[in-house]
C-alpha cells in the first residue's frame, strides 16, 4: 500500500497527480478515470490547504493508494480543522454568467467523479477522506 | 504550465500547455490580466496541449468570461478543448458559458 507525504503546498499537488495516475494505471483504470481520479485527488488536496490548514505550509497531506484489479482506494489525511461536508451545498451550475461564483466546485468534482465518497473527522486520527473509484468492468 | 500568446488585429490568442492548478492558475489569471487591462478584451484560449485542468483553472476562465464580457466589449471563447477538460466544464454547467471552435484560426475569424 503506497503512501506519500507531502507538504500542503501548491507545488504538491502535481507529485500527488502523479502518484495517483500511476496507481489508477495499476488498477487498470480506463484515462478517462484516470483522469478524473486526478481531479478529485486535486480538487482534495487544494480543499485541504485552502480549508482544512487555511493557507500553504501549514501542515502535511498524507496519501495513501489501495490498488485492487479495476478499483483504486485513495486514502488522503490532514490535521487541520474539520469542516461539515453536509452544509457544503452544490454551486449553482445554471446560473446566469454574472452571479457564477465558481467557488465549491471542488467537492462538487469528487462527489460527481468517484465512486465512494467517504469523510470522517476524529482529533486522534486527523481529518480522513476515502474515496474509491472503479472500472466498468465491476462498476 | 507555459502560456505563449500571438495578438491579431480584432483578438488576442493565448495558447496553456501542461497542467493548470492551484499552483499554475495564478499565472494564468495574469496572462488574461495582462490583455484586459489593455482594454483587449477578445481572448481566444488554446487548450489543445493542456494535460489537466482542475477547477481553479476552471474558475479563471469564467472570471475572465465576466470581466470581457462586461458592457458587451469582447468575449472568451475556447479552442481545442481536449474532451477530458470538456467534461469538466460540463460537469461546473461551464459549457453555455463558452463558445468553443476546433481550431483557433476559426476562432480568429469569429472576431
Amino acid at each position: 500500500m503506497p503512501t506519500l507525504v507531502l507538504p500542503g503546498k501548491y507545488e504538491s499537488l502535481v507529485k500527488f497527480g502523479d502518484f495517483v495516475r500511476q496507481a489508477a494505471e495499476d488498477a487498470g483504470l480506463d484515462n478517462f478515470s484516470i483522469y478524473q481520479v486526478e481531479t478529485a485527488l486535486d480538487e482534495a488536496c487544494a480543499n485541504i490547504i485552502d480549508h482544512a490548514y487555511g493557507q500553504e505550509g501549514k501542515g502535511d497531506i498524507e496519501c495513501t493508494c489501495l490498488v485492487l484489479p479495476d478499483e483504486l482506494t485513495i486514502i488522503l489525511r490532514d490535521w487541520g480543522k474539520p469542516f461539515n461536508p453536509k452544509k457544503i451545498r452544490t454551486p449553482n451550475l445554471t446560473a446566469p454568467l454574472k452571479k457564477r461564483k465558481a467557488h465549491g466546485l471542488g467537492l462538487h468534482f469528487i462527489r460527481q467523479w468517484m465512486d465512494e465518497v467517504d469523510f470522517s473527522f476524529s482529533s486522534e486520527t486527523g481529518n480522513v477522506l476515502t474515496m474509491v473509484k472503479r472500472g466498468e468492468r465491476i462498476g | 504550465m507555459e502560456i505563449t500568446t500571438s495578438s491579431y488585429k480584432h483578438c488576442d490568442l493565448l495558447k496553456l500547455t501542461g497542467r493548470v492548478d492551484s499552483a499554475t492558475a495564478p499565472q494564468f489569471e495574469q496572462a488574461v490580466k495582462a490583455f484586459t487591462d489593455q482594454s483587449r478584451f477578445r481572448l481566444i484560449i488554446n487548450m489543445k496541449e493542456v494535460d489537466f485542468m482542475s477547477s481553479a483553472g476552471l474558475r479563471v476562465l469564467v472570471n475572465a468570461q465576466k470581466t470581457c464580457k462586461r458592457y458587451n466589449r469582447g468575449e472568451v471563447v475556447l479552442s481545442e478543448v481536449p474532451h477530458t477538460i470538456k467534461s469538466a466544464l460540463e460537469l461546473s454547467g461551464f459549457t453555455p458559458l463558452f463558445k468553443f471552435f476546433d481550431d483557433s484560426l476559426t476562432a480568429v475569424g469569429n472576431f
